[in-house]
């Protein structure tokens, strides 16, 4: 691939030639080749399961490539452990956190390369530096809260603070934006050009393509374990993009929803107060929370990390303790505090974390599509009926195009885009009356994506009420029929979605409590 | 064997897989094999049925200790629970607490018999069990530390029910459970056999058995799919419970006698025997099949070191450096896992 760089002319600050690596039964990088100038953020894109992941990791240290070489500044170098990536100044930011959960915010950002004066750790030194570090990503985090304490977004900064703690040459960062709001994405985005200031290079793997516009010099597309192409951002659209990674054109790829007529109420919350886990004083409290879905509708709920979007989807699925208020499916209240129960009310959710909190990753498909729906399949004494199960299996894997090898495959064998569908196929399988998506296409490529929209629309043009959270405004603008933002745990406004702009969404989801006021 | 268990098999051949799969089995024929070039007598049907029936107790507490596994739980409690029930059985045989030291055929015709006493010692393994299971899931304590306290109350529990020596002598209906035969077959064999078909067919085709892989893969996506969690949980120590009341009765049939030190360190030879079977200590993943196998595995070893005159302190190094050896393995392959 004789893909020159421009910015400079010295050599490439890394030159990586016929990466080649495979895992038991999968080619997963087939002779890829990357250049990253000094100083470039180079963006690193393709679907799920095209090889970044691997790629990536071979630069950490974490996996030996079989086959190629790696130069930085011209000459060969061998990253053998993520130590030795490390003293090469090779940082890498985790899409899945690398943090110590019990461990403080400075212990973590130090960890490993403790400050020390005599043999002992330099306490005070650690802790001014930290918060110099804290100040520099924008969040004022005391160094001394636990990261057990922190929300998912406040632990990406975290993350961030760390590599930037290390003297570095080169920072990847796989989707550093997927758990962050867009105050907070700017903020990123400004600490990226500084690093670039500084002659450091990023390589940034999102699959937030208008991110890639707006950000990126330079991108690499790979596509099945192969090289598709490099391109300077500036001479490709979105739409070549997307045809790149997909191989495909999907011109409207996005549709927007057909507007549709909402039928009866099927969710009502009336005034749902709960304080949260009572161990963390940071967690956000849902104050006086009332909504209504109706039968056929798909209600985005919008807010910034931290606003309550979460606790609240938790809180009506009974997996949080409420303190007051209650939960109606078609009028009928719903006892709180246990999923079981909402489930059986008709309520299903689709949790933010789908390896923590929906997925059995090292069973098998089978298990975790039909776990849920068990009860249907059971004949007397629990006997499940195998080929009823199977032809559940089969017809959600039809329906939702679940790509697998088999059903007896473990679901973490699957890319990100299809184990979201078997979660998703989970909940389908129960025909709930309300469905609760929470982040639903978090870590997904741009096809499965797609994909997921229109499920959504199919699920309620069959008349399910759905209740959407996205971190993603143009998401939730695409999706849903009406909006309802949220703010420091209380609802603040509600658009229709004729009437609904980002500047508008916005400002409600930043300034709404001044104006509820 | 591939679609013995709900994890998953790769779709293509992988070497590491299929050993990871068959490797207890593999290592079982190789030392059968080993023994029986070192010692002939080895291979001598009265052998081979002496070493089924002596792993047949272990193996009806595997069976137990596979289901609390693969919850990502640990019993530590079964060996002492087994010496309690094994007693209390005895007693029933011999016509209740007062008269358990009683001995002759006057003493066996007063008791109340096998059955009864069989239920006691079931009930004894459920209710004990049950308590720990209650423990673990409304106390909030980890298995490991209710557990220990059990195998200690268990003990503890036995040597004052035994009153210092052993409950000895029972009819011959009593003993047919620990001594007697189907056929060829010894009839503790015969019940570990049925167990075992039992607890495989409870764990691959009904729900209760899902729910076990799915509690033990993942606790919080079981609760968040609906599962009742806790019930799960309280019911795989209710379980092992059960089979180690029923090891205690059959033990004591075996001996013709029931004493408090009976089933000594049996944890440890279990846990072997499970973990080398394949199920993961970390829980959703194992079969009741590689259960069976890994306690074979155990119970051929300590035999074939009887018989070669290795001493039973060289016994207990073997069998220490066995098990980490298997949770070694395991953690290698749960790493494996990972990266694919």
């Amino acid at each position: 691939m004789a893909s020159g760089v421009e910015r400079g002319s010295g050599p490439p600050l890394l030159r990586m030639t016929g990466i080649r690596k495979s895992f038991p039964g999968v080619l997963a990088v087939d002779g890829v080749d990357l250049e990253v100038a000094p100083g470039e953020i180079h963006a690193l894109l393709g679907e799920n399961g095209a090889g970044k992941s691997t790629l990536l990791k071979i630069l950490a240290g974490a996996q030996l490539p079989d086959e190629g070489s790696i130069e930085l500044d011209g000459r060969p170098i061998e990253i053998l452990s993520p130590h030795d990536a490390q003293e090469q100044g090779i940082v890498t930011i985790y899409q899945e956190f690398n943090l110590v959960p019990t461990l403080t915010v400075a212990e973590n950002v130090f960890i490993g390369r403790e400050p020390t004066r005599g043999g002992w750790i330099d306490w005070g030194r650690m802790r001014r530096e930290t918060r110099a570090i804290m100040d520099r990503v924008g969040l004022a985090l005391s160094p001394d809260r636990l990261v057990s304490d922190l929300s998912v977004a406040e632990q990406q900064m975290v993350e961030i603070a760390k590599a930037l703690a290390i003297q570095s040459r080169l920072i990847i960062m796989d989707e550093p934006t997927s758990a962050l709001a867009e105050g907070e994405v700017a903020r990123l985005f400004a600490i990226c050009r500084d690093l670039q200031a500084a002659g450091i290079a990023v390589i940034f793997v999102s699959h937030r393509l208008d991110e890639v516009k707006q950000l990126c010099d330079r991108l690499t597309v790979l596509r099945d374990g192969q090289l598709v192409g490099s391109a300077a951002v500036a001479d490709v659209s979105i739409e070549d993009i997307i045809r790149m990674m997909v191989g495909r054109d999907v011109e409207r790829l996005f549709k927007q929803r057909n507007v549709h007529r909402a039928g009866e109420p099927a969710l009502r919350v009336e005034g749902l107060h709960a304080s949260g886990d009572p161990r963390d004083t940071f967690a956000t409290q849902l104050r006086g929370i009332n909504l209504e879905v109706r039968h056929g509708e798909i209600v985005g709920l919008a807010g910034l990390v931290g606003a309550g979007r979460t606790e609240l989807a938790r809180a009506v699925f009974g997996a949080d303790r409420i303190d007051a208020g209650r939960v109606l499916v078609e009028g009928v209240p719903v006892q709180p505090g246990s999923p079981r129960r909402a489930i059986a009310a008709g309520i299903g959710l689709v949790p933010e974390d789908r390896k923590q909190q929906a997925l059995f990753l090292a069973l098998a498909v089978r298990l975790n599509l039909s776990i849920a729906a068990l009860d249907r399949l059971c004949g007397r004494l629990g006997f499940i009926d195998r080929g009823a199960e199977t032809a559940m299996v089969e017809e959600y894997r039809e329906r939702l195009n679940i790509r697998m090898p088999s059903a007896d495959v473990a679901v973490g064998n699957l890319s990100g885009g299809n184990q979201q569908k078997v979660v998703l196929a989970r909940w389908l399988a129960l025909q709930p009356k309300v469905l609760i998506v929470d982040e639903p296409t978090r870590g997904i490529d741009v096809a499965a994506k797609a994909e997921v929209h229109q499920l959504l629309y199919e699920l309620a043009d069959s008349g399910i009420a759905v209740l959407a959270i996205s971190s993603e405004l143009p998401e939730i603008m695409t999706i849903s029929d009406r909006i309802l933002t949220m703010r420091e745990g209380r609802l603040t406004g509600e658009l229709p979605i004729a009437d609904a702009t980002e500047e508008k969404l916005m400002q409600l989801m930043t300034m709404g409590r001044e104006r509820a006021a | 064997m591939s679609t013995e268990t709900p994890a998953a098999a790769p779709a293509n051949f992988d070497l590491f897989s299929f050993l990871a799969k068959f490797a207890p089995l593999i290592f079982l024929l190789v030392l059968m094999g080993v023994f029986a070039l070192l010692e002939p007598r080895f291979l001598s049907p009265l052998n081979l049925f002496n070493v089924m029936r002596q792993v047949s107790i272990y193996g009806l507490l595997a069976i137990g200790m596979t289901f609390v596994i693969l919850t990502r739980g640990i019993d530590l409690s079964v060996g002492s629970l087994l010496a309690f029930a094994g007693l209390v059985a005895a007693a029933v045989a011999k016509g209740g607490f007062e008269s358990r030291f009683a001995v002759g055929t006057a003493a066996e015709a007063a008791g109340y018999g096998w059955f009864l006493a069989m239920l006691a010692a079931l009930a004894v393994g459920v209710v004990c069990g049950g308590l720990q299971g209650l423990a673990i899931t409304k106390l909030k304590v980890p298995p490991f530390v209710v557990t220990l306290g059990g195998m200690s109350a268990f003990r503890g529990a036995a040597l004052l029910f035994a009153g210092g020596g052993p409950v000895s002598g029972f009819d011959d209906a009593y003993r047919w459970w620990g001594q007697g035969y189907i056929g060829p077959i010894p009839v503790p064999v015969v019940i570990f056999a049925i167990a075992a078909i039992i607890a495989a067919i409870a764990l691959r085709y009904t729900r209760f058995g899902r729910n076990v892989y799915a509690v033990g893969g993942n606790p919080e996506a079981a609760r968040l799919s609906g599962l009742d969690v806790d019930r799960i949980t309280l019911s795989v120590y209710v379980i092992i419970g059960f089979m180690a009341g029923l090891g205690g009765f059959v033990l004591s049939a075996r001996l013709n006698s029931a004493e408090a030190v009976a089933g000594l360190t049996y944890e440890l030879t279990v846990i072997a025997g499970v973990v080398i079977g394949g199920t993961s200590l970390f829980g959703g993943i194992g079969t009741i099949f590689g259960t069976v196998i890994g306690t074979l595995l155990i119970g051929v070893l300590l035999n074939g070191l009887v018989l070669n005159n290795v001493s039973s302190y060289v016994q207990q190094i073997i069998i220490g450096v066995i098990i980490v050896l298997a949770v070694a393995f395991d953690t290698f392959a749960k790493s494996r896992r990972k990266r694919a």
